[in-house]
């Protein structure tokens, strides 16, 4: 115990004087190499310039190349492999995915999740964000609704686990869904294993994870509006609704839609709810979960967990370029 | 037909009372200014007549309907903000046409009243763009027009020129009175600006701390303040004050004394307050000063800052009393800092204050 928290210290301490030797010794170097005496003092001063923030970039630029870039190039490389990597199999990996049922069942998931998610999301954080305004114990309220954000997915999956639990027929159920179902004299179900409804199943827990999240944002970006407007607005004759969808809405329409593709880039990636509820069975599979079978279960297939490594990318790719769009357009307009 | 009409007003936010029993009748096609320094209570009492605040008790009338529990848009108002308050998202020919489309008139109705309201102001070729590509006077005017669409019985206009710059506020200070003239409305306009109050009002609602100073025409503001503060608020620079010690009175007159040298006797009514020995204090307006000669001097002192406007000259002055004194001169007046001037005025232009701040009323000539 003792020997581990030594060897931490020893680890933050060698780190962080590393990292100060870095910078102050690559800086100091610079300024060394180009002096501000001499006859070169004005050129020397702008090569310095032009030097030095390559030299704060270098460590990030190597960690991101090691840790991001050249994983694309080898995933790209594996998919032309066979399942060891050593053998060249062209696109028999592509033709397998195109005719794989649970790669096509895992893509359709994908998108229902991709659709129901950030939407249902995206309403709740903004009805919230809107309706806690009103109420003196909206404060609260927000706090409830954002604390799952705090909650890691595999904890959450955990919790919302006994929500659903099911404990076979005839057997006293601790599961609240299934409290809650008995209350109105129906059976108990084995919710998770419900093809096709578990999916949304599992989708309620995301939503109840993003929700908090999209309310803070939306929160910040509601005081933003200039109350001017809304009142301009109710001179005019329009009612509550009409300003909520008119005039606020527009607003912050900017703010609505980096939301929802952050939303959607998480959803896209979703591995650890799935994993912990049903590992993909009952036809809840997701890609992110198939590639993780493929790659590291049952011997592993680097070239076919590749596949689908490559088509959540792929799928990422669009929306992210979009987002960062957005985002500095919504800077822009500040 | 649209005049408002206010009975006991007051105000609560919370615990705080904001505005105290105020009473006040605006007669149609008026064109009344509230005025008075922030927190005066002006702008809050618009937001009443609005219908974006609601009255703790009194009774608020437009065109003879009590309007205290009708949503701001059934009252019969338009109001421009200080903000603009501009859609961001719509169009100037969507922002113009909001109100009315949302009470469903008829597509080809609302196309020509925005087209009127744009022509009048002069934003035609602006009604397809974007707030954000509009300058501050531009959007004034969308906001403006804005209001026109509605036919409103009462515009009420909240600071609406305190964003603009110098020039163009006295641009849209002359357009917006003819506005008046031209649309026979009756607008009510809160401003902190007294300049804007004078040059605009047919009638003038003086406020502070939530009280009415004062109603009254500009110029009747001007010549007959009602007290120390509506006598210093009216005018620019402000009046000049002085205070002395009551020495004399008669009918038609109370004399005064100041620093026991200088006695002056102005002509008004003592009324019930005069009492010989009674602190006063007397006010003039700069232009009512002049520089004289020796023999007619009533004050002297040093002058301590010029400021030449060309058309204009005002000289700040020290008093032998070492009180401080504005005195308005015509332009070419060649006065120098450190020069020892003597001052005459006639007490007809004079106010007199008692210690409780009210005017001695004048006489009537």
């Amino acid at each position: 115990m003792v020997t581990q928290l030594l060897s931490a210290f020893l680890a933050v301490v060698l780190g962080v004087g590393a990292c100060t030797l870095y910078y102050v010794g690559s800086n100091f170097l610079l300024d060394l190499a180009f002096t501000d005496s001499g006859e070169n003092a004005v050129r020397n001063s702008r090569q310095r310039g032009a030097i030095r923030p390559w030299l704060f970039l270098a460590p990030a630029l190597l960690i991101l190349s090691i840790y991001l870039v050249y994983p694309v190039f080898e995933t790209l490389r594996l998919s032309f492999y066979n399942f060891g990597g050593f053998e060249f199999v062209g696109l028999n990996n592509y033709i397998w995915a195109t005719k794989n049922p649970e790669f096509l069942l895992a893509i359709g998931n994908n998108f229902m999740w991709l659709l129901v998610v950030p939407s249902l999301s995206v309403a709740f954080g903004l009805a919230v964000a809107v309706l806690a305004d009103k109420l003196w114990w909206g404060t609260l309220a927000k706090s409830l609704i954002f604390m799952p954000m705090a909650i890691s997915f595999v904890g959450a999956s955990v919790i919302w686990k006994f929500v659903y639990d099911y404990r076979g027929p005839d057997t006293d159920q601790i599961g609240s869904l299934n409290a809650f179902v008995m209350m109105f004299g129906f059976e108990p179900q084995a919710w998770i294993t419900l093809p096709f409804w578990n999916n949304f199943f599992l989708m309620v827990i995301l939503v109840w994870i993003q929700t908090g999240f999209a309310m803070v944002i939306f929160s910040a970006a509601l005081r933003g509006i200039p109350e001017a407007t809304l009142e301009a607005a109710r001179i005019d004759g329009a009612g509550e609704i009409q300003i909520f969808f008119k005039i606020m809405v527009p607003q912050i329409m900017g703010t609505i839609m980096v939301v929802w593709t952050t939303i959607t880039i998480i959803v896209l990636k979703i591995f650890d709810i799935v994993l912990a509820m049903t590992n993909g069975q009952w036809n809840t599979e997701v890609l992110a979960n198939l590639m993780f079978d493929w790659m590291f279960r049952g011997g592993g297939d680097s070239g076919r967990g590749s596949i689908v490594a490559l088509m959540i990318m792929l799928a990422v790719i669009p929306i992210m370029i979009w987002n960062i769009r957005n985002f500095r357009k919504e800077e822009e307009a500040r | 037909m649209a005049d408002v009409k206010m009975q006991s007003i007051y105000k609560q936010f919370g615990d705080t009372e904001v505005i105290h029993g105020v009473d006040l009748e605006v007669k149609d096609n008026e064109f009344v200014v509230f005025v008075g320094p922030s927190g005066c209570g002006k702008s809050t009492l618009l937001r009443l007549i609005a219908g974006l605040e609601d009255v703790t008790s009194g009774e608020i009338e437009i065109d003879g309907t009590q309007v205290n529990f009708l949503p701001p848009a059934k009252r019969g108002i338009a109001m421009v903000f200080q903000s603009y308050a501009l859609y961001p998202h719509m169009n100037v020919y969507q922002n113009m046409s909001f109100g009315l489309k949302l009470a469903k008139t008829d597509k080809q109705i609302v196309d020509q009243k925005v087209r009127e309201a744009a022509e009048v102001l002069q934003i035609t070729e602006l009604l397809e763009r974007k707030p954000k590509e509009l300058s501050g006077g531009q959007r004034q005017r969308v906001a403006i027009g804005r209001a026109i669409v509605r036919d409103p019985k009462v515009f009420l206009f909240d600071e609406p020129l305190s964003n603009l710059d110098a020039k163009l506020r006295v641009q849209m200070r002359i357009e917006l009175t003819k506005l008046h003239r031209e649309l026979n409305a009756t607008m009510i306009y809160v401003t902190h600006d007294q300049v804007e109050a004078m040059t605009m009002a047919d009638k003038i609602v003086v406020l502070r701390d939530g009280y009415v100073e004062q109603v009254g025409a500009p110029l009747d503001l001007y010549h007959n303040p009602a007290n120390l503060f509506v006598a210093g608020f009216i005018g620019s620079p402000s009046m000049n004050f002085m205070d002395g010690k009551i020495s004399g009175i008669s009918e038609k007159a109370v004399e005064f004394e100041i620093d026991q040298k200088l006695k002056i006797k102005i002509p008004c009514s003592p009324g019930d307050n005069a009492t010989t020995g009674n602190i006063v204090r007397f006010g003039v307006r700069p232009e009512h000063l002049e520089l004289t000669g020796e023999e007619n001097a009533k004050l002297r002192g040093e002058v301590f800052a010029v400021e030449r406007l060309g058309g204009e000259t005002y000289l700040y002055l020290r008093t032998e009393g070492d009180k401080e004194l504005t005195v308005h001169s015509p332009g070419d007046k060649m006065v120098h800092e450190g020069d020892q001037v003597s001052i005459g005025f006639s007490p007809d232009t004079c106010h007199l204050f008692d210690n409780q701040g009210q005017v001695f009323d004048k006489l009537a000539a």
